[in-house]
């Protein structure tokens, strides 16, 4: 308060020492000008009065009373909800589906680390010690020993500088992109991206160029173009980051992105990848190191790697790894990291645990399983199937009358006869809307003969759903 | 605010409004009914300015730092002082990654004081804690993990009723959940094969508790807030937010895509202002009727400690026609008197706030977050909320853990000791609360929070604080800009049901030890009283 007015006495101080020195018609010029701006204001407050009386008191409640808001969600949800079926088992190899024990090729637990006994030592163990909750986030006592132990464990077994967990799979992605990329930044991100990303990409508020899926042609015109808007503009474009975001293998439709095209692009077009790995860390590569591995290419190209705790580890949360110039920045600007309670230890222990079981033929099995999967999935002339035969997802759609109903019937009749396999879930905010399909899911636990069956029992399945309707047809 | 102003007249006033309105069931309001919970208290809360001197000092203090950075800039650009910044693999002519101002902050100014967060520990969360010693670089680099380590008074972790423990019913009935049931985790979301049976039980419990229709478990607390605003208000919607939200509630209202208007915090007369005005000139630009107005608050603040001026924020609510959501996660088993939080505490029928929203990673000891709401709500959410349909489903040990001490907290498993922890920890509040006022500390918040801040203004004495306090066996949480305002520097105490009346004696004894070297008492309200 007093430094502004000190200021203010002597700004007005070196005013009254300019006027004394500057000659006299300059006065007078000034004088004229200030009697003109008043006649100007004198003149505009006795203009007429338009519109802009301010509303009365009453106008104003009036408005209010007249005003009626839409209901928060639409009326009825409760009654049209689709009936979730409910489980009253272990989600491992087998589960039981209201009540009806399955084989499951529904869920992602890609190497059988669900209901693995060691690993349920490890969280018994981890609870013994370290009770449940961790009660704070990571920088105020919310750090237990074990997160360092695992932070360790994963950046050594991805090589990597270091690593970062998170509490959840979905808040790793989507707090790791808006802790590096602001507004007025580039990505450029695959159109078939998992919706964390999409999330992650809103939450940063840059600038977002979608190219089509796995059509890197595509991203070339769109850098080409942003390349000749840089020319234009080159002040603008030094302050610019600009990312590239893609999945490794894609949940939504089981393809594999071309990691060695992307960095001949980066090094050409100067951006930095991100790479999510949720869904083929600890499935593709020889040691499931991911894509990277599975291309063989210098994983210090890719600038951050992130990957999920969920899927092949069987536990709970995600975690990111990369240089530590990359990483460490995420330990103050990663929302989900520092504003939310650490990951429950037990959850860490059991990560820890399952890295053990990480082996060579581990993954050989289960790459063979895809295979074995998605060759009997081809055999199959009433289906498409999108995916890689390297990933454990396929995506099933029916070639004729494909709907959401239609699918969703089918896993019901596949689960009368004992096995899970489930429509893959979506919302309505998609931002490019997914054609509906099944997604299967292949694990190490299953044996040849058991893809084999049931392959053969949803083949069976869908015919049993389409052929009442063909009988009817071949009638009229 | 005064009591008087929240008599039954306001409440007839808001009746009044609602008769002109043509439907006043539309939107989701009930009418004004019979109070479910008797108030605890009147809403009450006061801010005390730091002394002048205080003020100069912090600045100053904030202005060396800064020059002394410059100075180190400098330095190291000619080669003569040690950097410590790490660089990237490759990367050449590449836009650099960190604009400058945060790549300042984080090398002159965090980098020198990282050693006071992030400890880590080697035990439960609990009273007490065990934490490893730590060696670091004379620059603060290349932290490495001592095998020896230290107990310490733990008033950090946000353990309000003391079920962070390794012992006792929750762990017992955690470890059979995951030897006998439902085993460890789903790799599914709930909207696939991840709707486990513990959930739904889980589910009918907390509605229950807080005497909801319905509620819906996430597995993450800031997922909770950051993933379902977006289903409930989008374009044309306005959401009305307290400036001191937390960052999942912000990043949530970010992602709807919702007009965001802010108002002070817990300044009732401005959220009016804003809610009048926004009615009566409607979206900006196009003039048009705003779709719906959602006003999202917290019940207790979890930097601040104060707690939300609920019984006006409904009554307000109630005469805009607008939606309340009220995040719960420090106020939920912290507060009420049997635990069923703000509500409870201000006397205020659940059924009159939309969303309850909170998490079970505080008073709960475990992890995740719920929303209770109506059934429509619920119903809504289970088919549009990304938690639901993207993410994997909440452990079944962590859903053990709630279940096992909700049912504690609601003395469903007839031992009475949920009960007991509730009034213990409200013992612990006020006797800590009112001893530290009547020494001249300057606390926000009201009488019953748990969450206890205490200012200290300056980052410098902010750090001597830390240090003194660890040396002698005490871990606070100390925070400083850039999480507050510049002023702002305080630390936080966490109260919590397991603290015995020894441990806080013994804290504040410390406190009162150090006090002729760290100058804390800076209340002028307390020297008045004095005094007079």
């Amino acid at each position: 308060m007093d430094g502004s007015d000190y200021s203010w006495a002597a700004k007005a101080g070196d005013v009254f020492h300019s006027y004394y020195e500057i000659p006299f018609y300059h006065l007078i010029v000034e004088l004229a000008l200030v009697l003109f701006i008043i006649k100007i204001l004198m003149s505009k407050s006795t203009g007429s009065p338009g519109d802009e009386t301010p509303l009365t008191e009453k106008e104003m409640q009036k408005l209010i009373a007249e005003w009626t808001p839409e209901p928060l969600v639409p009326a009825g949800a409760a009654d049209t909800e689709p009936p979730v079926p409910v489980i009253t088992s272990k989600v491992g190899k087998y589960v039981t589906v209201n009540g009806k024990e399955c084989l499951n090729l529904a869920t992602m637990n890609f190497l059988g680390m669900i209901g693995k006994e060691e690993i349920e030592d490890a969280a018994v163990a981890s609870v013994q010690k370290y009770g449940v909750g961790s009660c704070g986030p990571r920088g105020f006592y919310g750090t237990i020993d074990v997160h360092l132990l695992l932070e360790e464990k994963l950046a050594k077994y991805m090589e990597c500088e270091e690593a970062i967990i998170y509490s959840y799979g979905f808040a790793t992605v989507a707090s790791a992109i808006p802790a590096y990329s602001k507004r007025g930044d580039i990505i450029f991100c695959d159109k078939e991206v998992c919706y964390a990303i999409q999330k992650g990409i809103l939450a940063s508020r840059s600038t977002v160029f979608y190219y089509n899926h796995n059509d890197l042609d595509h991203l070339v015109e769109l850098l080409e173009k942003q390349a000749v808007e840089d020319r234009k503009n080159p002040k603008k474009a030094r302050v610019t980051n600009r990312f590239l975001v893609t999945e490794g293998l894609f949940v939504n439709t089981g393809q594999i992105t071309n990691l060695p095209r992307l960095i001949e692009l980066k090094q050409k077009y100067k951006f930095r990848i991100f790479l999510d790995e949720s869904y083929s860390f600890g499935v593709l590569g020889e040691c499931g190191r991911g894509l990277t591995e599975y291309y063989n290419v210098d994983r210090r190209n890719v600038d951050m790697i992130v990957g999920s705790m969920e899927f092949s580890l069987g536990s709970v949360g995600g975690f990111a790894c990369g240089s530590s110039f990359v990483i460490r920045h995420q330990r103050l600007a990663g929302q989900g990291y520092v504003f939310s309670a650490s990951l429950p230890p037990l959850h860490a222990s059991m990560v820890i645990k399952a890295m053990d079981y990480f082996d060579k033929d581990l993954f050989s099995k289960l790459i063979n399983n895809c295979k074995i999967a998605h060759e009997a999935l081809e055999a199959i002339d009433t289906i498409t199937v999108t995916a890689d035969p390297l990933s454990p997802m396929k995506h099933i759609r029916l070639i004729e009358n494909n709907s959401e109903e239609a699918l969703r019937e089918i896993c019901n009749l596949a689960r009368d006869n004992n096995l899970a396999i489930t429509v893959a879930s979506y919302t309505s905010t998609e931002i490019f809307k997914k054609e509906p399909s099944i997604r299967l899911t292949v694990n190490t636990e299953l044996t040849e003969e058991e893809i084999c069956s049931s392959v053969k029992l949803i083949e069976e399945v869908i015919h049993q759903y389409t052929s009442p309707s063909q009988d009817i047809s071949e009638d009229s | 605010m005064p009591p008087e102003e929240r008599s039954s007249e306001a409440f007839d006033e808001t009746e009044e409004v609602f008769a002109n309105n043509l439907d006043s069931t539309t939107n989701g309001h009930l009418p004004v009914n019979e109070k479910v919970f008797e108030p605890e208290v009147e809403y009450d809360e006061t801010f005390e300015d730091p002394p002048f001197l205080s003020i100069m000092s912090a600045y100053l203090c904030l202005f060396l730092l800064v020059m002394f950075g410059h100075i180190r800039d400098l330095l190291r650009s000619w080669g003569f002082d040690k950097t410590m910044d790490t660089s990237e693999f490759g990367n050449k002519g590449f836009v650099p990654l960190y604009n400058d101002f945060e790549a300042f902050y984080t090398r002159n100014v965090y980098q020198r004081v990282l050693h006071y967060w992030c400890h880590p520990l080697a035990g439960v969360p609990g009273a007490n804690i065990e934490i490893w010693d730590r060696k670091f670089g004379s620059f603060n680099e290349n932290i490495r993990l001592q095998d020896t380590k230290r107990n310490y008074l733990n008033i950090g972790s946000y353990n309000y009723l003391g079920f962070a423990e390794n012992n006792g019913r929750c762990s017992e009935e955690t470890i059979k959940e995951i030897r006998s049931r439902l085993g460890t985790t789903t790799a599914s979301p709930r909207s696939e094969l991840g709707t486990l049976k513990i959930h739904e039980e889980l589910e009918n419990l907390i509605a229950g508790f807080l005497g909801k229709d319905a509620c819906l478990v996430f597995g993450m607390g800031f997922a909770t807030n950051s993933m379902n605003i977006a289903a409930l208000v989008d374009d044309g919607c306005l959401l009305i937010s307290d400036e001191l939200n937390h960052a999942s509630l912000i990043l949530g209202a970010r992602l709807s895509g919702a007009k965001i208007k802010v108002f002070r915090h817990n300044n009732m007369k401005h959220l009016e202002k804003i809610l009048k005005t926004s009615i009566v000139e409607g979206q900006p630009r196009t003039r048009r009727p705003w779709k719906k107005i959602l006003i999202v608050v917290e019940g207790i603040y979890s930097m601040e400690g104060t707690s939300c001026n609920l019984p006006k924020i409904v009554e307000l609510k109630k005469k805009y026609k607008a939606y309340l959501y009220v995040d719960e996660a420090h106020s939920v088993g912290a507060m009420g008197k049997t635990g069923r939080g703000i509500c409870e505490h201000y006397g205020v029928d659940p059924a009159d706030i939309d969303i309850l929203m909170g998490t079970f990673s505080k008073s709960f000891g475990a992890a995740g977050g719920y929303i209770a709401s109506n059934k429509d709500i619920v119903a809504h959410l289970r088919k549009e909320s990304h938690a639901q349909v993207y993410s994997s489903a909440m452990s079944p040990p962590v859903a053990r853990q709630i279940l096992a001490s909700t049912e504690a907290i609601m003395g469903v498993d007839g031992s009475g000791e949920g009960q007991r922890r509730i009034r213990q920890l409200k013992e612990n509040t006020r006797f800590f609360r009112t001893e530290l006022q009547k020494r001249g500390y300057i606390l926000y918040g009201e009488l019953d929070s748990p969450v206890v801040p205490l200012l200290i203004c300056s980052i410098a004495r902010l750090c001597a604080f830390a240090k003194t306090s660890l040396a002698n066996g005490l871990a606070p949480v100390v925070v400083g800009f850039p999480a507050t305002p510049i002023l702002g520097a305080r630390a936080r105490f966490c109260l919590s049901a397991s603290h015995t009346r020894e441990q806080l004696q013994w804290l504040i004894d410390l406190m009162e030890r150090c006090e002729p070297v760290l100058g804390l008492k800076l209340s002028s309200r307390h020297k008045q009283k004095a005094n007079s």
